[in-house]
């Protein structure tokens, strides 16, 4: 089941009011010259499906109730891929008045991949690395209902 | 046929155990082949296994009331009717099979899109609804090419049997009908170009929308063993049968690969229609197909 986990995440798309810099860095990683389908990526239309979810832009106030209602729709085991500098620190638009990030003040973060934006081998790289922290969190998920029974 | 031989055809050969992994290898044969054609690697030959499995590994959203009843519901009567619909195929020579299991095999293979339908509408999303409706028309508009290109050559040869019908010479008549379900199936699998009731970016997958963890992975499951059984059926009609059984195996498998490969390249060389599109073109397509049938039954009245 682990294994099955690391080697098939659907990702989810999320854009927080990100300048498309990083959405088109995302998208590129899925493109032939990248192939992110090797690792069994499959890029999904619906939270439900997904088990990554990636997010990209500063965290704008209109997308704060957006982000927590998506990731409460994404099914656990989950993981979250925070893409680009902008979901990390809100890079050059700190301090903006429309601005309430970064985005680990509202969900539990567990990628950071840095850049303005990221080149795709990076994302395809945190992206690998969630699906790891996928596979360990299943396990442990699995072992705590044991413990509980 | 008695009930062991039937439920032995419905459970291993060609039925659940056979059709299973064939389904998972007909998943990845397709995006493979998609893959191949843009110039990619694609996945690895396990990665439909892997998804289904970590698919049922996963939680679904609690749902209260009748509607998440009929939601756990949908997948299943889907799986149960494609691999039924797997199992009635005369792969195995003298296996039997009773008068009108041709019209039993129609019926459960149009189950899984009037499940898929019906799914759509008990999810209560708008887009859910909306593929929902596109499912409908597109179900409607192929369905008049499918089933009379089925129900003609079955008149044609005199016999709703299928293993009958696999047996008897060809016609041309027959290889019309072949044709026309051919131009059918992208459309019955719901891949390109008419692939828009589930289409993933403008309506977030349709009727699946809602779907998570197990009952994603039934549906997953029941889309492959629909390839099987479309290829399958297609193969049955289009494969010469020969005296020897043994040749006929190995033909029915490689025939079925041979039209994955042509429906997964025609999927990968073309875009999404408009539902107008493809309602016009299917019903333009029954008009033609209607009008080579007539000409071809006065030739060979002629001839006669």
């Amino acid at each position: 089941m682990c294994s099955c986990r690391r080697r098939s995440p659907w990702i989810f798309h999320m854009n927080s009011g990100s300048c498309n810099g990083c959405d088109i860095e995302l998208v590129a990683s899925l493109t032939p010259r990248y192939d992110a389908e090797q690792l069994g990526v499959r890029l999904e239309g619906s939270p439900r499906h997904a088990d990554i979810l990636c997010i990209t832009g500063p965290v704008t106030r209109n997308s704060v109730h957006a982000i927590e209602t998506v990731y409460g729709q994404v099914c656990s085991p989950k993981a979250v891929v925070a893409i680009g500098s902008c979901p990390a620190t809100t890079n050059v638009f700190i301090d903006s008045r429309v601005l309430d990030g970064p985005l680990d003040r509202h969900i539990p973060v567990d990628v950071f991949v840095p850049g303005c934006p990221p080149r795709p081998d990076a994302i395809l790289q945190g992206i690998a690395k969630a699906a790891e922290i996928l596979a360990e969190r299943g396990s442990r998920r699995l072992a705590n209902q044991e413990k509980q029974q | 046929m008695n009930l062991t031989i039937a439920l032995a055809r419905l459970l291993i050969f060609p039925g659940l155990l056979f059709a299973v992994p064939a389904a998972w290898f007909f998943l990845w044969l397709e995006r493979k082949a998609v893959a191949l054609m843009q110039q990619r690697i694609g996945p690895p030959f396990m990665q439909p296994f892997f998804d289904f499995v970590k698919l049922l590994g996963k939680t679904t959203p609690a749902r209260t009331g009748v509607s998440g009843l009929l939601m756990k519901a949908w997948p299943l009567l889907a799986v149960s009717a494609a691999a039924s619909a797997v199992g009635l195929l005369p792969v195995l020579p003298a296996s039997g099979g009773f008068q009108g299991d041709l019209i039993l095999l129609l019926a459960l293979m149009e189950l899984p899109s009037v499940c898929i339908i019906a799914a759509g509408f008990s999810s209560r999303s708008i887009f859910g609804e909306i593929g929902s409706a596109r499912e409908a028309v597109l179900t409607v508009s192929y369905n008049v090419v499918f089933l009379l290109a089925v129900v003609s050559i079955a008149v044609s040869q005199h016999t709703f049997r299928l293993e009958a019908l696999a047996q008897l010479p060809a016609s041309p008549l027959r290889w019309l009908g072949v044709l026309a379900i051919l131009v059918c199936l992208p459309a019955k699998l719901h891949i390109n170009p008419f692939s828009l009731p589930n289409a993933e970016q403008e309506i977030y997958s349709g009727p699946m929308i809602e779907y998570a963890g197990p009952e994603l992975a039934m549906w997953e499951l029941s889309h492959g063993l629909e390839w099987v059984a479309a290829a399958g059926l297609v193969a049955t009609l289009a494969a010469p049968h020969f005296a020897a059984g043994w040749i006929d195996a190995p033909l029915f498998v490689a025939l079925s690969f041979g039209i994955v490969l042509l429906l997964s390249v025609l999927a990968a060389a073309t875009a999404r229609l408009a539902i107008d599109t493809t309602a016009r073109f299917y019903w333009r397509c029954a008009l033609m197909f209607t009008g080579l049938a007539i000409v071809s039954t006065l030739l060979m009245r002629l001839r006669a």
